[in-house]
């Protein structure tokens, strides 16, 4: 187990690393530069080189590199057009458009991010599994059908479509709900969740889909094992079969794909977040590389894979928690 | 078994613990009506072991499983009467099944690694089955009594075993653990199904030895369904041979071994090699595959792999044999040819082969 887990640590900081490298050398191959961007359009070239000097743009690309992965461990100082500005460790650099350190734009939009995120995986992994599992018990009949129907409906929704909808009918027609916002769930629970419906139900739902038919097809292929017969054989009671034998073997799979969908989203779920006009990780990193706000762009990413690699190894650990026949190593 | 004037000419020992008579069982499906069990009747009585004889598809597996009650009833259509210590299962409600299974009535699998279930451990396996027809022992009793079960297969170190899971288990201790778990209620009837088809030969011998001792020891009536007339010849009493959903031949183990009158029944002899048997003769295979359950072939259903069909002209083709007294009491054949045929034909194709012992 230790073994193993130094071993995923290991790779999963090599991967990030990686990213890092890449993400740094795409953006200083682009056309462009954020000086000229933060500059204005009629700036002097004498200005730009001010600009870039100040940024710290006429380094070379490993001393750049290097400096930043610096701010990352033990903090460093940046020179913001001429006033310096300390920025400690865990620095992801400072954002010349909002003004402020790039760790202060992630903990404030974060937390929107993980509100959506959370609160949506609920409601597909509910309505997923539950549609999916429900539909393989009664596999072949009217309600499998529809069930099944349903979810395809939802899965070729686009968010912008069902969100649009969504948003159409409960707030600006009948007024039912706010219009989506973010309060703190600390600050006050009800309005969180108020605030986070719509985007739940919509995230939710499309994704749903594609739960359901895999939990369906996990479901009727447990079904058929030899173990659901033996459960059966010793006169279980058919809530039990289903239950304690077929759904805990059915349901390992699809904790992976939940567990890397979870990492996956956590990095930022853009359309949701533009839908509803939700300043989240994903509409941060969108509007930064639109900026060429560098030092936001490598954070987010950083973030985005950070969550991925992270969740892959917990999904691993989980897997060897279910199923006792995985060793770790 | 006894002869006697019923359809089927086998005849139910009224004194049996599981009765079957004439059950049919039929799965409509798309591409039409699956005969899997089309009339078979047949009685075990408790210490008595009854070995079905048969190739895949012959309907051996889908008996058995209707006698547990297991087939979906939206998708299976049942006739006939499965009667388990005095009660017909066949139209009984689920909940009453569910009583009688793994309790009256409990089953060996084939596979035990399949059929057993990967994330739990033996130990509670067994105990799930005890006490699910146990409510009222505690968990502490049922965990105790599976650990007991394991000691009494012949499981080293039951106590530190009941806390493995069944992948930690080799094959022939996980289907001595199934057939822990299947004797936990103490059953009157035991169904095992291929136990030992997944096994080496050397742990086949093992637990059909297992079987033996415990069957004489809990007094059950054994149903031993095999393709493999090695296993009958060493554990059942009485055999039935299926084919194509159909009795074929049925007698006592020593009646089909030693005299067999089914051109099936020989087939499956002559196809197993023999110690007693002339070394240098080559085993004969059946030629063919079993038929089709949605479409049998007319008359005879083992008659394209025949080679003596149509020996009383047309019959073989037109006219399904039904089971008849083949000489001896309790011996019954379903064939069309004569007894005194079928003699000459044994001993001068067959017998020389040798047969299975």
């Amino acid at each position: 187990m230790l073994r193993f887990l130094i071993k995923r640590l290991l790779l999963a900081s090599t991967t990030l690393v990686a990213i890092s490298i890449v993400t740094f050398l795409l953006f200083f191959a682009v056309p462009s530069s954020p000086a000229w961007v933060m500059c204005g359009r009629n700036c002097s070239p004498e200005r730009i080189a001010q600009v870039e000097k100040s940024l710290g743009l006429d380094q070379p690309l490993p001393v750049q590199y290097t400096e930043f992965v610096k701010g990352i461990f033990v903090g460093r100082t940046i020179d913001d057009a001429g006033t310096l500005r300390e920025c400690d460790a865990p620095c992801l650099g400072y954002s010349f458009r909002s003004k402020e350190p790039v760790t202060d734009t992630i903990s404030r939009s974060l937390p929107v991010t993980v509100s959506i995120v959370v609160g949506a995986m609920v409601v597909f992994l509910t309505v997923g599994i539950g549609l999916g599992m429900l539909a393989a018990l009664k596999k072949g009949t009217v309600f499998d059908r529809a069930a099944i129907g349903a979810s395809v409906g939802f899965a070729s929704t686009q968010t912008y479509t069902l969100g649009g909808v969504l948003l159409l009918v409960f707030v600006y027609s009948t007024g039912l709900l706010p219009n989506p916002h973010y309060t703190p769930i600390t600050q006050d629970p009800l309005d969180w969740a108020a605030g986070m419906l719509l985007p739940w139900i919509t995230l939710g739902l499309i994704n749903s889909a594609l739960y359901a038919r895999l939990s369906r097809a996990q479901m009727i292929e447990t079904l058929q094992e030899d173990f659901v017969r033996t459960a059966r054989a010793k006169g279980l009671p058919a809530r039990v079969v289903t239950r304690r034998h077929a759904l805990r073997a059915a349901i390992t799979p699809i904790v992976t794909i939940a567990g890397v969908d979870l990492g996956g989203y956590l990095g930022g779920v853009v359309i949701t977040e533009s839908v509803f006009s939700l300043n989240g990780i994903g509409r941060e990193a969108a509007d930064a590389v639109a900026d060429l706000n560098l030092p936001l762009v490598m954070a987010t990413v950083l973030l985005a894979a950070f969550f991925i690699v992270t969740m892959n190894i917990i999904v691993d650990m989980l897997y060897a928690v279910i199923d006792p026949r995985v060793r770790l190593g | 078994m006894t002869t006697s004037t019923s359809p089927a000419a086998a005849a139910v020992d009224p004194e049996a613990y599981l009765q079957v008579r004439d059950l049919k069982v039929q799965f409509p499906t798309e591409d039409g009506l699956v005969r899997a069990v089309d009339g078979v009747t047949f009685s075990v009585r408790r210490g008595q072991t009854l070995g079905i004889v048969g190739e895949s598809g012959s309907g051996k597996s889908v008996t058995s499983m209707s006698i547990l009650g297991l087939h979906n009833p939206a998708r299976t259509k049942i006739t006939g009467e499965i009667s388990i210590g005095g009660k017909n299962i066949v139209g009984m409600k689920e909940e009453q099944i569910q009583r009688l299974r793994g309790k009256d009535v409990a089953m060996i699998f084939q596979d035990p690694l399949s059929a057993l279930h990967p994330y739990y451990k033996v130990g509670a396996q067994i105990a799930e089955a005890y006490k699910v027809h146990h409510p009222s022992a505690s968990k502490k009793e049922a965990a105790t009594r599976a650990v007991d079960m394991l000691g009494r297969v012949g499981i080293p170190q039951p106590q530190r075993r009941a806390n493995q899971y069944p992948h930690e288990f080799s094959g022939g201790m996980r289907q001595r653990a199934m057939i822990a778990m299947a004797l936990v209620n103490d059953p009157a009837l035991l169904i095992a199904d291929e136990p030992t088809t997944a096994l080496d030969v050397t742990v086949q011998a093992q637990i059909l030895e297992l079987l033996e001792d415990l069957q004489r020891e809990f007094h059950s009536a054994i149903i031993m369904i095999t393709h493999d007339l090695g296993v009958v010849s060493q554990v059942a009493d009485d055999v039935l041979v299926m084919y194509g959903g159909r009795p074929v031949e049925t007698g006592t183990v020593e009646q089909i071994m030693k005299r067999p009158q089914h051109p099936y029944t020989w087939g499956l002899l002559a196809s197993v090699p023999s110690l007693h048997g002339d070394a240098s003769v080559d085993l004969v295979p059946i030629k063919g595959n079993p038929p089709s359950l949605i479409n049998l072939p007319t008359g005879c259903a083992f008659n394209p792999r025949c080679r003596y069909a149509g020996q009383n002209g047309n019959r073989s083709f037109s006219e399904v044999p039904e089971l008849r007294p083949a000489g001896e009491p309790g011996h019954n054949v379903a064939c069309h040819m004569s007894f005194e045929t079928r003699q000459r034909l044994y001993a001068e194709d067959i017998a020389h082969a040798g047969v299975a012992q």
